[in-house]
């Protein structure tokens, strides 16, 4: 049997943490938890966990600033963000900043251990949420001069991608849906990821200014 | 022993208290008869206000001792505030959900009455046996203090109404008129009665002749004094009125945090009496969760959009099937036949997926763009044969799919048994605004 994975619980609602603990004790290994910033970035050093599930709002200066501090020192670190937060800024902040992952904390026991594998492996985890804020985020027509061009715009693919997973589709469906392999999905995703982190759009960055009436 | 019954009154009055905090003494806010000086010192020495009042009116005897020490304890024992009530008794309180009780000893009027009569009583013979004050000096005082004693009520009625945030916007004409016409009556009877007064002890000083002259330079003086202080005034004023348009703001919010906390308690409360019931936990939990995370979360749009339009349609669904349904939108739109239309057809899916699916979850995906507006709504239930359809659900069928080509646009219906049913909406959006 393969050595489970070890898993650091970062949310300041202790009842949430006990609450998880006991859905995924199971499959991962929770070696750690803690309820703000500095707790958590000295708890990560001290554990290296293959897998973060970082809350958005922590006391201290919120999950963005774990990932940020966090990474300085040990950038393989990989977070998958789990908030009850839909708000839009908050979400893409923490994936901007190096999150892999965004599932809201209604998800259920056995889709948090999939998505938490999944982040282990080096994949991206888009919730129908997330890929929603991205299609919304990408959404218009850029000028053709724009610097980073590929960086700023999702091609077709990836589009419909995102538009299945926003439908609620999972990846096996949308693979199915598409005739494209799983593996082919998660190459999109974390595609997606990547432009998400990078783009320069400023439509990312002044994100709540900008969810406008068609 | 009358004393023992005294006693038992006493503990019985200062054990109410918290001891850890030095207790300050203050006046009430209800049922004082003049000041509330009386009853704020009776409970705060944990004596009958009676004796109190006994006090003052004895102290009075002295040269009008007891008067000057009311007074001058009417200005520094501050009103009592509301701050010292809990957040959500105090939003209770604003949102006229409880009734405020009195809880200070207060208006006996009879026994004031009497007090009073005592007093002017001793007073007027102290006069005629020639122990008081000169009766040139008397009578100006007495005229004096009452027309005080209405100005400053008159003040502490605006301070009240100020914390009840019920004042008008501009403060200086809130202090006049707080509290209405009696207000207004009051006011202008204490400053008749002081300047009635003063003029009565110019008079007797220096007789009748000079009175015109007194009251010409008084105006004059009175002018001047505006000119140089109005413009202070005004900015002072100013100031006052945003800090308590602030105030009202930060009550809105607690109010509105208030409210929120009490369904949540509410909720906690229902889902202890449902816990054998797991579909009605996780019912009303979800409920609560949607009403907390719209508040929390929500950008408030104003007026009414296609989105708002299918999160309520949702909500509606969740509440009457026991299912989760999440609503994405990529994009809005505002509301005109054809997107109300489609958010009709969305709901009757969303409806017909939590009624014959069997799904715990409904996936429901709008997308707007300039051209069209997009609808799915999907779920991972029992799914059926669309060609196949029972008759009962013919109709339903139509109420979407009829509904959606009299408005020019579409309806498509994906399903197979066992792999679950996508309904897609669509609709051309030719002349988007």
């Amino acid at each position: 049997m393969t050595v489970p994975l070890r898993v650091v619980l970062v949310d300041d609602h202790a009842m949430f943490r006990s609450g998880v603990r006991a859905e995924v004790g199971r499959d991962v290994d929770v070696v750690g938890e803690a309820a703000d910033v500095d707790s958590a970035v000295a708890m990560i050093g001290a554990t290296a966990p293959d897998v973060v599930l970082l809350d958005v709002h922590l006391p201290g200066g919120g999950g963005t600033e774990v990932v940020r501090r966090v990474h300085l020192r040990a950038p393989d670190t990989r977070f998958l963000a789990l908030s009850v937060s839909d708000a839009a800024e908050d979400v893409i902040g923490v994936i901007r900043l190096g999150a892999r992952g965004y599932v809201t904390k209604n998800i259920t026991g056995p889709e948090l251990v999939a998505a938490i594998r999944r982040v282990a492996d080096g994949d991206a985890v888009f919730s129908p949420r997330l890929a929603g804020f991205v299609l919304d985020a990408f959404a218009g027509t850029i000028e053709v001069a724009q610097i980073d061009e590929d960086l700023d715009r999702l091609t077709e693919r990836e589009r419909e991608v995102m538009r299945l997973i926003a439908r609620g589709y999972a990846y096996k469906e949308v693979a199915k849906e598409l005739f494209i392999s799983i593996k082919t999905v998660e190459t999109h995703v974390s595609s997606v990821l990547r432009k998400l982190q990078l783009s320069s759009r400023h439509e990312l960055s002044r994100w709540a200014s900008d969810r406008r009436l068609i | 022993m009358s004393t023992s019954t005294g006693a038992g009154a006493v503990t019985g009055q200062t054990a109410l208290p918290v001891a850890s905090v030095p207790r300050r003494a203050f006046r009430p806010g209800e049922g004082q008869m003049v000041g509330g000086v009386a009853a704020g010192l009776a409970h705060h020495l944990g004596l009958d206000v009676f004796w109190v009042r006994l006090g003052f009116v004895v102290a009075t005897w002295f040269s009008g001792f007891g008067v000057l020490v009311y007074a001058a304890l009417w200005r520094l024992l501050p009103l009592r505030t509301e701050d010292e009530v809990p957040a959500g008794v105090g939003a209770a309180t604003r949102r006229g959900l409880r009734t405020q009780p009195s809880r200070l000893p207060g208006g006996d009027v009879g026994q004031a009455v009497a007090l009073l009569t005592l007093g002017v009583g001793v007073i007027l013979l102290l006069q005629r046996v020639g122990w008081g004050l000169d009766g040139r000096i008397l009578w100006p005082v007495l005229t004096a203090v009452a027309g005080f004693a209405l100005v400053w009520r008159q003040a502490d009625e605006a301070q009240r109404a100020r914390w009840r945030g019920a004042a008008p916007g501009v403060p200086v004409l809130g202090v006049l008129t707080a509290g209405g016409v009696g207000s207004v009556v009051r006011l202008g009877l204490g400053v008749a009665l002081v300047a009635a007064s003063i003029g009565l002890f110019v008079a007797q000083v220096s007789g009748f002749s000079v009175l015109g002259d007194v009251a010409g330079a008084t105006a004059l003086a009175l002018l001047g004094l505006a000119l140089l202080v109005g413009p202070w005034v005004h900015r002072l004023s100013r100031d006052l009125a945003a800090e308590r348009r602030a105030r009202v703001r930060s009550q809105e919010r607690a109010d509105m945090a208030a409210h929120l906390h009490d369904s949540v308690l509410q909720t906690l409360a229902m889902l202890q009496r449902n816990a054998d019931d797991p579909r009605a936990v996780a019912r009303l939990a979800r409920r609560q969760e949607r009403e907390l995370r719209l508040w929390l979360y929500d950008e408030q749009v104003a007026g009414e959009s296609l989105c708002r339009a299918l999160t309520t349609a949702a909500a509606e669904t969740e509440d009457m099937h026991d299912v989760a349904v999440e609503v994405i939108c990529v994009g809005d739109a505002g509301v005109d036949d054809g997107t109300t239309a489609l958010a009709r057809a969305a709901g009757e899916a969303m409806v017909n997926a939590a009624r014959h699916s069997g799904a715990a979850k409904v996936d429901v995906y709008a997308e707007v763009s300039a051209a069209s507006a997009e609808v799915f709504v999907r779920d991972r239930g029992v799914g059926f044969d669309p060609d196949a359809l029972p008759a009962g659900r013919m109709g339903v069928r139509q109420s979407i799919i009829g509904r959606m080509e009299r408005h020019g646009g579409s309806a498509q219906i994906r399903s197979s048994p066992g792999a679950g049913t996508e309904v897609h909406l669509s609709l051309a959006r030719g002349d988007a605004s």
